[in-house]
């Protein structure tokens, strides 16, 4: 059976959750794997929201680190503690083991230093979370059949005028881990009205969500 | 208001004077048996007394931080564009306050008073003044004006510097830290720039060991070179090459040594200005001054160690082409106050205007700077 988690919305609805609603959807699930009061560091945070949203429901200490200028001024304006750096070129200047997680929320696909980056939270964090859009979905599958690069909610964008620069589906990340070293927690994969897929989620899964970390 | 043009919308302001007679013991060693500070002040002090901001002057600055004078509607204060009613650091909401360092040459005992011991004029025998030490005589100040808890404390460069040690001299007594262009110490290159700054003045055989005011002089050579050098450091490659190129005075190559080039002209004339007005030991003072500040240097060069007792809130800023105190320098603030769980924003901001950037209206340097200051409650 299928089960909109988290929210408990009880019988799931079919339609694709629009832009605000994956948001929430995605903050949700995060913070489920949060336990409150603990020391957070969000990469690619945005204007802050989920810091924010940490804050007030799980008591965090979360810093964000964001490249882009006007998502840090947003992030000023929401109160959160932001750090305007590249993750691009690592985090040298954080203490290992600094944080008790590191999120990188639908952020990782739009950077190229994909080994660099998980390595680097890996260092700085016990445990990173981390979600990203499956390009293995049915639904992009069948975009790419019928010969036109997908969009949807989750990959919204056009080909040319995308942010994303690294295409990869959940296989691809969990063989990449195994290469890694990286220990994989737990995996969630949810479809694209929300509905959390447990039959071949590289096929049914539309989200990924994952908890890693080094093997203890 | 009618004078809006000459005086900006916050009108004609005052500067005012403040003496303690209680001696200061300076970082130095040497004591001060009083002084005097001149300052000024925009905005009203609420009820509550929690909306007070403390603006700190860079090298060459002033306690004329806004505003016009009346007698003198064309000086306007330095950091106008940030400062009045409805401006990022709003005077509806804050109660600001702009003073004059000790050791000042507007107006704050300097080098150019009278020593009481003497009744000459200190010149060369001013002591030496740190930065800790214009923070404990701006303590003086609060406690003058009725400020127990500064809402925040901000400044550019040597300014900023001021607003990082307030955050560790009175940690009870700052809630937000706003720290722009700054640095938590000079590298090795920003002190060989201070020491050609001060070689230029010493070297002047004007400035006489500097008792100069004494026989009504001024090493305005010296002084002038110095400010040359110090504008080089402040500007970007980029935006010298814009705004002077290789344009030419006068249309043609002189073979002489006048002025071929625009930018020997623009640095001539920065220079003669700055010689003009400025003391020549309160510049060697302000430099030494920079050139001291390292709150690390008792904690065996671990700035985390030394900002451990900052409890304020900070804005970090800096800018892209500022290669006098780069971005690097300020993430060293940064990640210091990262390692100690404090509260810490920090914008590298977009500006082609090197060091000097703190002091423009860039928009969304701006717009940082007003998010920041709007969520400050008071």
């Amino acid at each position: 059976m299928t089960e909109r988690t988290p929210g408990g919305a009880g019988e799931a609805s079919p339609r694709a959750m629009n832009a605000k609603e994956r948001e929430r959807f995605d903050f949700a699930v995060i913070a489920g794997w949060i336990p409150p009061g603990e020391r957070v560091l969000d990469l690619g945070c945005g204007d802050g929201t989920l810091l924010r949203y940490l804050r007030e429901t799980k008591g965090v200490e979360g810093y964000g680190v964001e490249i882009d200028h006007e998502r840090v001024l947003g992030c000023i304006r929401n109160g959160v503690d932001v750090i305007q750096i590249d993750i691009e070129r690592g985090l040298s200047g954080f203490e290992d083991r600094s944080f008790n997680h590191v999120v990188i929320s639908q952020a990782l696909q739009a950077m190229h230093a994909t080994e660099r980056i998980l390595g680097e939270m890996l260092r700085v964090a016990d445990e990173a979370v981390v979600s990203f859009p499956n390009f293995a979905y049915r639904a992009n599958r069948a975009a790419i059949a019928a010969g036109r690069m997908p969009v949807s909610e989750d990959l919204p964008y056009q080909w040319y005028d995308t942010p994303n620069v690294r295409f990869f589906t959940i296989a691809d990340f969990e063989a990449l881990c195994a290469r890694l070293g990286i220990e994989i927690r737990e995996r969630k994969a949810f479809d694209d009205a929300g509905r959390a897929v447990h039959d071949d989620p590289n096929l049914n899964g539309s989200l990924a969500f994952y908890r890693i970390g080094l093997p203890r | 208001m009618s004078q809006e043009n000459s005086a900006g919308a916050l009108g004609f302001v005052v500067p005012q004077r403040v003496r303690f007679d209680a001696p200061l013991t300076l970082k130095s060693g040497a004591a001060l048996p009083g002084f005097e500070l001149v300052y000024e002040t925009y905005g009203t002090l609420n009820a509550a007394r929690t909306n007070a901001v403390l603006v700190c002057h860079a090298l060459s600055g002033s306690h004329h931080v806004a505003g016009a004078y009346a007698e003198d509607p064309n000086n306007v204060g330095w950091w106008d564009n940030l400062v009045g009613p409805g401006k990022p650091l709003d005077t509806n909401k804050f109660f600001v306050v702009g003073v004059n360092n000790l050791g000042g040459c507007y107006g704050s005992t300097g080098p150019l008073s009278l020593n009481p011991q003497t009744g000459k004029r200190y010149g060369a025998d001013f002591p030496l003044v740190t930065v800790e030490d214009w923070v404990a005589a701006q303590a003086r100040l609060a406690d003058h004006l009725g400020v127990d808890v500064w809402a925040a404390v901000l400044g550019g460069s040597l300014g900023g510097m001021q607003a990082l040690e307030w955050s560790l001299q009175f940690p009870e007594r700052i809630r937000h830290a706003m720290v722009i262009a700054s640095a938590p110490k000079l590298s090795a290159q920003n002190i060989a720039f201070n020491e050609v700054a001060r070689q230029a003045i010493l070297s002047d055989p004007d400035f006489h060991g500097g008792h100069y005011a004494e026989r009504g002089v001024v090493p305005v050579r010296g002084l002038r070179l110095a400010r040359m050098i110090g504008h080089i450091t402040y500007l970007s490659d980029d935006q010298m090459g814009e705004k002077f190129g290789r344009q030419l005075r006068h249309g043609t190559h002189k073979f002489s040594y006048d002025v071929d080039f625009e930018v020997e002209s623009y640095l001539r004339y920065q220079g003669d200005k700055f010689a003009g007005f400025f003391d020549a030991n309160t510049y060697l003072m302000m430099t030494k001054a920079l050139d001291y500040f390292d709150p690390a240097y008792d904690y065996d060069g671990k700035l985390a160690a030394a900002l451990a007792r900052a409890k304020a809130k900070f804005l970090v800023a800096s800018f892209s082409t500022d290669w006098r105190f780069s971005p690097a320098r300020s993430r060293e603030i940064v990640f210091a106050l990262l390692e100690n769980r404090r509260h810490v924003a920090y914008a590298e901001i977009d500006c082609d205007a090197g060091h000097d950037s703190f002091l423009l209206d860039d928009a969304h340097y701006h717009a940082v700077m007003r998010a920041y200051l709007e969520n400050i409650e008071v």
